[in-house]
């Protein structure tokens, strides 16, 4: 468990791996290094389209092609993908229900140096928005894999969440990813902790702790935001009585915002939202960025204890 | 066919337009009324592999009309082919129809993209265009653009990427007939010059006369000689063409007719109709 990977590694390896199984198209906007779907070119060139700094030229095109049957990736940074181009996202694809899987790499602030203008916060809270859209962040290397599996068999567009920072695994090499279904990862009976993308791994940790100190907390991972996975959310709600959500968005709009509709509706509970706290990130290196912006495991137990009353 | 066969046809899409838009009480007559011609002669003549028992057909041509809101017109040449019943069109922009304000793939038997958003059409009819490269299809893509839609950026970077990747299978229509919502292109953000701008970007620029059949159908057959460049057909169009009080008239861009003017606009039609030998 000491090693570590960037889901967008995984994504490009997932690409060039399940090129050769399915009839994929994949489209850049000149980030093909970066977002990894590079990997995929040098095994596929003639499956490759460079579509040059014109993200939302690229998601028009995307839609033109999924029109005449194939399976279409676009890739971008998510600021890119999400934000510049989500009107074409929603026009262009969502509306005509195209199958086009939007990869979106460089996700949130553990983007790092390039600071705020490259650090997506928003994009779970638009892609979600989006009638039919799915979306999907997941945690680690194997379970960014199957998420790209899962979204070539799924009908329909799907938005993809990747990070650029490597991350540990969660995760064992033979997970099967299912979309749609959260994952308990630890049980627990004082609270749940509910979290996607790096944050998995902070929740993880932050259970441990808490352990520590006599408090039993569960552990669920929500790789697919929407659909979100309405049942393991109420039975944890039910069965442990609080909630945390951890993720590295914006806590408005994001898997804190999912969770809060399910909750409101079903099963209130009291519920603190960790993540980013409604301001933009700034340049620095992704770890420092994370303990500063209050992403980590020790703010996940603070936070619990608060909840808890402890 | 012939001219006048395809006269009357381009004449009973505009009766569509003006009927359509007037049971809807909003629409777009002036730009619909500018593209029935081209149009008809793309649906009736030009476009190859149309079926109208298997819309989805592989192996056809495409089109995309990237001005959207010109829906009417689109609707009323798809429903002269036969891909529906004439009497739908009536329908449009209403609660219990299918005929959505803007072309809608899911939901218009033969609309072969959504439209609707300016700018958008044309890249993905180039996304049609690349798709048949890489499987070595001959089908060919046409796209009807307005002349006030190029103020849009993303037309240009479909521009870029159709020269870039060759794509001598795409053949858009510039209906360039010089107004938009709020009036002249050259007084609201002037695009000309169009044809220098194209040949820029490396595309096969061709002119036309939007309401003579000879002169489209001579830059479909130049669109369709050149190899290793998008074509474009610089179309000279009259906004409102067909109906005297809507001819060059930016007012009419966004507008539905009310009875009286429903009235005088279907006499005008109808005559044009009559005289070409169909039923007004």
């Amino acid at each position: 468990m000491s090693q570590k990977k960037a889901t967008r590694e995984a994504y490009g390896e997932a690409l060039a791996e399940f090129g050769g199984k399915y009839d994929l198209v994949v489209l850049d906007a000149d980030l093909s290094k970066s977002t990894k779907t590079d990997t995929f070119r040098q095994k596929y060139p003639d499956r490759f389209i460079n579509c040059g700094i014109a993200e939302a030229n690229m998601m028009s095109i995307a839609a033109g092609i999924a029109t005449t049957g194939k399976t279409v990736f676009a890739s971008s940074f998510a600021m890119f993908a999400a934000g510049r181009a989500y009107e074409q996202v929603r026009n262009s694809i969502a509306y005509p229900e195209l199958n086009v899987k939007i990869g979106a790499t460089h996700a949130g602030i553990s983007v790092g140096e390039d600071g705020a203008t490259h650090q997506p916060i928003e994009d779970i809270s638009l892609m979600r928005a989006i009638p039919g859209m799915v979306v999907i962040s997941p945690a680690d290397g194997y379970e960014a894999r199957g998420a790209v599996e899962a979204a070539i068999l799924h009908k329909g567009p799907v938005y993809l969440r990747f990070g650029r920072l490597a991350v540990p695994y969660v995760n064992e090499p033979d997970y099967k990813f299912e979309l749609g279904k959260g994952v308990t990862l630890k049980d627990g009976s004082d609270i749940t902790i509910i979290s996607t993308g790096l944050m998995v791994k902070e929740a993880l940790d932050a259970s441990d702790i808490l352990k520590n100190e006599g408090i039993s907390a569960r552990v669920i991972n929500i790789h697919t935001i929407k659909p979100i996975d309405k049942e393991i959310i109420i039975k944890a709600a039910r069965e442990t009585g609080a909630v945390i959500t951890a993720e590295e968005h914006n806590i408005i709009g994001g898997l804190g915002s999912a969770v809060a509709e399910v909750l409101v509706e079903n099963f209130p509970v009291k519920m603190i939202r960790v993540g980013i706290n409604d301001k933009f990130g700034k340049s620095g290196k992704p770890l420092a960025l994370l303990e500063e912006y209050g992403l980590t495991a020790s703010n996940i137990v603070s936070n619990a204890k608060k909840l808890l009353n402890k | 066919m012939n001219n006048k066969e395809l006269m009357l046809i381009a004449y009973k899409v505009k009766k569509h337009v003006i009927d359509a838009v007037h049971s809807a009480g909003s629409g777009h007559p002036g730009g619909s009324l500018s593209i029935s011609e081209t149009l008809a002669l793309l649906y009736f003549e030009e476009m190859q592999n149309l079926d109208i028992n298997n819309p989805k057909n592989p192996d056809r041509d495409r089109f995309v009309l990237s001005k959207g809101h010109c829906s009417p017109a689109l609707y009323g040449v798809l429903a002269e082919k036969g891909f529906f019943c004439r009497d739908l069109v009536k329908g449009f922009r209403q609660i219990d129809s299918c005929m959505q304000g803007h072309p809608s793939i899911k939901d218009v038997p033969g609309v072969d993209m959504s439209t609707g958003s300016l700018g958008q059409g044309i890249s993905a009819a180039c996304g049609m265009a690349i798709s048949a490269k890489l499987d070595n299809k001959s089908y060919r893509v046409y796209s009807v653009m307005g002349d006030g839609e190029t103020q849009e950026g993303q037309v240009w970077e479909a521009a870029m990427f159709a020269a870039h990747y060759k794509l001598d299978n795409l053949c858009a229509v510039l209906d360039f007939n010089g107004l938009q919502i709020d009036g002249n292109i050259t007084d609201v953000m002037s695009p000309l010059p169009l044809d220098e701008k194209f040949k820029a970007f490396n595309w096969n620029v061709i002119y036309a006369e939007a309401h003579d059949f000879d002169s489209l159908r001579s830059g479909f057959a130049k669109a369709r000689e050149c190899k290793g460049k998008p074509s474009i057909i610089i179309a000279k169009s009259t906004k409102g063409k067909g109906v005297s009080f809507m001819e060059n008239a930016a007012g009419w861009h966004g507008n539905a007719p009310n009875d009286e003017q429903y009235a005088i606009a279907s006499a005008e039609l109808d005559a044009v109709i009559t005289e070409l030998g169909g039923v007004g």
